[in-house]
């Protein structure tokens, strides 16, 4: 098959151009977040940095940044366990319904956010009786994160195949020494890609997270959400919403680069 | 880290256990090295209590929710089976046009993204050069892991009077359906173009050379050999984006003007409103919609590239 110069230009250009747009909107928010008119006009109009200021300043800001961060950090502690037990499992073992446990795993993530959301704050308030708190936003990130390490683990001992842990055994080691000695090493960055991106998952998801919140417990997305329709409050909104693109690209770029490291040294 | 860095660190730590212990190694792990079931249990249990208490338990529990009802005078939830909530939504014109609009948003933003990632992914896979791939990949998914809240309210920004759009002389459509479907057409769109390349990569070239060279037109090289190997990456695509679509409703709030969609309903009914029996029947609908698409697409096996 031969493509004609021409069209592999449209499709270079078509494919540049539609870059360039998913990367317009976030670049307008970032020049925003300095500019001078509260109502955000376009072109801005010279430069400030009152708003950044405004929003150290915010207690609010602070608080939910605080909640984001420990949700994220214990979500993503449950699914790097409850992942890597999976992905062991699935991977070095055949059994009756697995297929069934693999679409499950997906599920949380496979079936629309107010499913997963209204499933879970009907589980806690109209079933158990508990009252929502920052636990059950845990709770519920920590489930559907567990595919991101899943997937991660899963892919690395794909790749691995056995032969190191057979090894390992017919010189006698044991199955945990094996476990702790051979195959953990081995997954090591894979653990931390699939934790990072647990991590932003969990930092900036909202649907779920706007099911399962209690008062009090207001991440940093569900801040925005309270505040974005304030006219007073929607230039600290912004600044906000920049601190969060770089806090949910930064890990991702980390477990990319990773990854990457791991294909250059094989 | 590499393998050739860590077999002899493994190695050295382990010289003496085999040469000391023999292969009498401690019972414990003797009895877990013979039961091969043992180990799988061990290694299962938690995560599974774990998706089936939390996960599968509570959509169990939805489904018997939405079979009970509220007493309208204490507002407690009445545990007696009634299909009220089901009679309410087939007969008030409400809830078929909210859920038509839903599933019909949800479809438009399907069908642009998947014409718009076919041939970006195309050109990533086949035509540009490795290293151009590489830096494409890393574009593509980046904004992936952007907030999603934050790009919704980038559109706000970009749609709003006096914004960029505007200033462009392009326009603005305003806040309403359209708004949500370029909003959500532009969130998704990676999720689609992603699975679409990864099937284009396990193309063979050879495939498409030794086509060209029995004189097939790249037209017909396209429809007849690329595009049946496509199916299940296009379907994977299609089944994120038509699914993060039917359960958004924070872009309907934001972008969509008084528009609502069946996640609104959801989310009013389980807090407002107080009635969560009404609010697990609504979502019942995104619930069976899925289930049947899944059911139908399973035979393709596009749910194994997810």
């Amino acid at each position: 098959m031969t493509l004609s110069p021409l069209s592999r230009k449209v499709l270079a250009g078509l494919t540049f151009g539609v870059l360039a747009l998913i990367y317009l909107p976030l670049l307008v928010v970032v020049a925003n977040s300095v500019n001078p008119s509260q109502s955000m006009t376009w072109p801005p109009r010279g430069v400030t940095f009152d708003w950044w200021e405004r929003a150290a300043h915010s207690s609010g800001v602070r608080e939910a940044l605080v909640t984001s961060l420990q949700v994220a950090a214990i979500a993503t502690l449950f699914a790097l366990v409850l992942g890597t037990l999976l992905a062991l499992a699935l991977q070095r073992y055949s059994f009756f319904g697995k297929s069934s446990v693999n679409l499950l795993v997906i599920l949380p993530i496979a079936l629309p956010g107010v499913v997963t959301g209204i499933a879970l704050n009907n589980g806690f308030k109209g079933i158990l009786g508990v009252d929502l708190s920052i636990w059950t936003i845990v709770i519920a990130h920590a489930t559907f994160c567990i595919v991101t390490v899943f997937n991660n683990v899963q892919a690395r001992l794909r790749r691995l195949g056995t032969s190191l842990e057979e090894a390992s055994s017919d010189l006698g080691a044991g199955v945990l020494t094996t476990f702790r000695l051979v195959t953990l090493p081995q997954l090591r960055s894979a653990l931390l890609a699939g934790g990072m991106l647990a991590f932003a998952l969990s930092f900036d998801e909202i649907i779920v997270t706007t099911f399962t919140a209690g008062n009090g417990a207001n991440t940093l997305p569900i801040w925005i959400l309270n505040n974005m329709f304030r006219p007073n409050q929607a230039p600290v909104v912004n600044v906000v919403a920049v601190v969060l693109i770089v806090f949910s690209i930064l890990p991702v770029w980390l477990a990319q680069r990773l990854s990457s490291d791991v294909e250059a040294a094989r | 880290m590499s393998v050739t860095s860590q077999v002899p660190d493994a190695r050295n730590d382990q010289a003496p256990a085999p040469a000391l212990r023999g292969p009498v190694a401690r019972p414990g792990s003797r009895l877990l090295h013979r039961m091969v079931w043992l180990r799988l249990s061990l290694l299962l249990s938690a995560p599974l209590a774990w998706m089936l208490l939390v996960y599968v338990v509570a959509l169990a529990a939805l489904l018997i929710t939405s079979l009970w009802s509220v007493d309208s005078l204490s507002s407690e939830i009445d545990r007696s089976w009634t299909l009220d909530n089901f009679r309410t939504l087939a007969e008030n014109e409400v809830y078929r046009n909210v859920a038509l609009r839903t599933v019909g948003v949800a479809v438009a933003v399907t069908v642009i993204d998947v014409a718009i990632a076919l041939p970006i992914a195309f050109y990533m896979a086949k035509v540009a050069t490795p290293r151009a791939r590489r830096m494409l990949v890393v574009a593509v998914l980046t904004p992936l892991w952007a907030s999603y809240l934050v790009k919704v309210f980038s559109w706000r920004v970009v749609l709003s009077e006096g914004g960029l759009a505007e200033w462009t002389g392009l326009g603005s459509p305003g806040y309403g359906l359209t708004a949500v479907v370029i909003t959500q057409a532009y969130i998704w769109l990676p999720y689609v173009i992603l699975p679409i390349f990864a099937a284009l990569e396990r193309v063979p070239d050879s495939l498409l050379e030794a086509a060209g060279d029995l004189g097939a037109p790249t037209g017909m090289v396209l429809r007849s050999i690329v595009m049946p190997l496509l199916v299940p990456g296009i379907v994977a695509g299609a089944i994120f984006s038509f699914s993060l679509t039917m359960g958004d409703y924070i872009t309907v709030n934001i972008v969509g003007g008084a528009n609502q969609m069946l996640g609104n309903l959801i989310f009013i009914n389980a807090g407002a409103a107080n009635n969560l029996p009404l609010a697990a029947a609504i979502a019942m609908i995104p619930i069976a919609v899925m289930v049947v698409l899944l059911t139908a697409i399973r035979r393709t096996g596009a749910l194994e590239n997810m």
